[in-house]
């Protein structure tokens, strides 16, 4: 089977349907145990003492908050290339999480600045970026709400979603060029010797994996809203004529 | 080509007619820039240091404040359903109607920020930096903002949507362009800041008039 | 309970918003997922008596 067959409505709703019930055990229990872990399991860091045990929220969340834009962004450009509804639907079902995971990394980013840096905000590159990237999400479901046809509206949000996409680009880089900042780099990379000790390591994976699990769940039921909204809509409208 | 140069000029001709508002962005601008100080303090040290950023931000606002009438009047006539027949290809249009949002309004700018940068006490070294950046930037800040008028123009009271969608993308030419007026008044060199904005104007001018002519021929649809 | 220390505030408030944030979160999702689902198998039927 080809992956494009899901874009078929009704095989889409059979199949998520059938996915979601373990979709949904998967996340609580992947999420329970890096949370767990992460806040009951883990040494104090020696520098940032307790205040380490933000990272298991912190930096999941932010790697949502980018990966959910990029995700709307392929689901906005299948929409406008093949005219797949469960791919538009997917990109507006996306949104609000998006948004939602960029408030949550700037909170707890908050959170850790204000013991760690003497401060809750900075006006430092990436603080700065996520702030951006939140208006982005709001400009895209303000758009989708504003328009009534829901087709017109797909193809305008998509291409507010591509346009958007390479702005928020260049933003990261003129923000970078603007100040340089507090926040430290990644800590992620596949180069051992830069990255984080692996008691902190394996249970940042696992809540990285229940975060990744969370959206799913919730792609899928937003989605499948999202496609029987449309439908009861049609209905309405045709129940007038 | 004389399809190209009668829409120009008619454009032109709408905004500079009574009623047309050629002049509304630049009187926004001086309203802009004299209340700054009232706000922040007469104090010409601290003046002086946020003139650039404040310069620009007042013509972001300014540009902004004519968008939403781009292609909204044109659509409710039904002028833009005949442009769409006309010879030219959408992407045109949209260009040459970005071109006179540009001259009408972002030129006016580039004129009357010298003359205003006086009275917030601009250091000397900032103002050829400032006007170069105003000259190469502010025709992004049309050839974007058209873009979101096109995604708008169905929508009534699109006004502040407009301005939720539109500020976001003129973050870049923000930057680039007052980096280029504090840098040089602080002694540094504008040239890398300089280059950027125009950068991105180039960029602009490639890509915006196919995203607005995309979006307008949905919302013909 | 871990130690904490000083950084209690911080680390418990960090936790307590993220939990509240997706706790609203899914019960938005479940609760429009719910309705939308009760209208449209309303309108179904609705739509089904009218055609008998």
């Amino acid at each position: 089977m080809s992956l494009w067959e899901l874009a078929n409505p009704t095989l889409f709703m059979r199949l998520s349907g059938r996915m979601l019930p373990v979709l949904w055990v998967l996340a609580a229990a992947t999420l329970a145990t890096g949370l767990i872990w992460g806040f009951f399991g883990t040494p104090e860091e020696a520098r940032q003492g307790a205040s380490v045990k933000i990272l298991f929220i912190h930096v999941p969340a932010a790697m949502m908050a980018i990966n959910i834009y990029a995700m709307m962004f392929v689901t906005s450009l299948v929409w406008l290339i093949r005219r797949h509804h469960v791919s538009a639907l997917a990109a507006r079902a996306a949104a609000p999480v998006g948004a939602t995971m960029t408030v949550l990394a700037l909170l707890t980013g908050a959170f850790w600045g204000q013991p760690i840096w003497g401060a809750p905000w900075d006006w430092d590159p990436r603080l700065t970026s996520f702030f951006i990237l939140f208006l982005f999400y709001l400009g895209y479901i303000a758009l989708w709400a504003a328009i009534e046809d829901p087709d017109k509206a797909a193809d305008l949000t998509s291409v507010l979603a591509l346009v958007g996409s390479v702005f928020a680009l260049l933003s990261r880089y003129a923000v970078n060029f603007w100040n340089q900042g507090l926040h430290q780099d990644a800590t992620l990379s596949l180069d051992s010797r830069t990255n984080i000790d692996n008691a902190f390591w394996v249970p940042l994976l696992i809540c990285i994996a229940g975060y990744f699990l969370l959206f799913l769940a919730l792609l899928l039921v937003r989605t499948r809203t999202e496609i029987r909204a449309r439908r009861l809509r049609a209905l309405m409208l045709s129940g007038v004529h | 080509m004389r399809a190209a140069r009668a829409l120009l000029l008619r454009e032109l001709a709408l905004a500079l007619r009574s009623g047309g508002g050629a002049g509304l962005g630049l009187a926004f601008f001086l309203i802009v820039l004299l209340i700054a100080p009232l706000g922040i303090g007469p104090e010409l040290g601290l003046l002086s240091r946020v003139a650039p950023g404040l310069i620009w931000i007042a013509a972001l606002l300014a540009c902004l404040l004519s968008l939403d009438r781009l292609f909204q009047a044109d659509l409710e006539d039904g002028s833009l359903d005949v442009l769409a027949l006309s010879p030219l290809p959408m992407e045109a249009v949209v260009a040459l109607k970005a071109l006179a949002h540009w001259l009408t309004t972002g030129l006016p700018l580039v004129v009357a920020a010298p003359v205003l940068a006086l009275t917030l006490a601009l250091p000397g070294p900032a103002y050829l930096p400032m006007v170069i950046g105003l000259l190469i930037g502010t025709p992004a800040l049309s050839f974007i903002g058209a873009v979101g008028a096109a995604l708008t123009v169905g929508i009534r009271r699109g006004g502040l949507l407009l301005s939720l969608l539109v500020l976001p993308l003129y973050i870049p030419t923000l930057i680039f362009g007052a980096q280029a007026a504090i840098r040089a008044g602080r002694g540094l060199d504008p040239a890398t800041p300089l280059l950027l904005t125009g950068a991105i104007t180039l960029f602009t001018l490639a890509l915006a008039p196919f995203a607005a002519a995309a979006a307008l021929r949905i919302n013909l649809r | 309970m871990p130690e904490l220390g000083k950084y209690a505030f911080a680390v418990l408030s960090s936790y307590a918003v993220t939990l509240i944030g997706i706790a609203v979160l899914i019960a938005i999702t479940l609760w429009r997922a719910r309705k939308v689902r009760r209208d449209l198998a309303r309108a179904e039927t609705m739509m089904r008596r009218r055609h008998e």
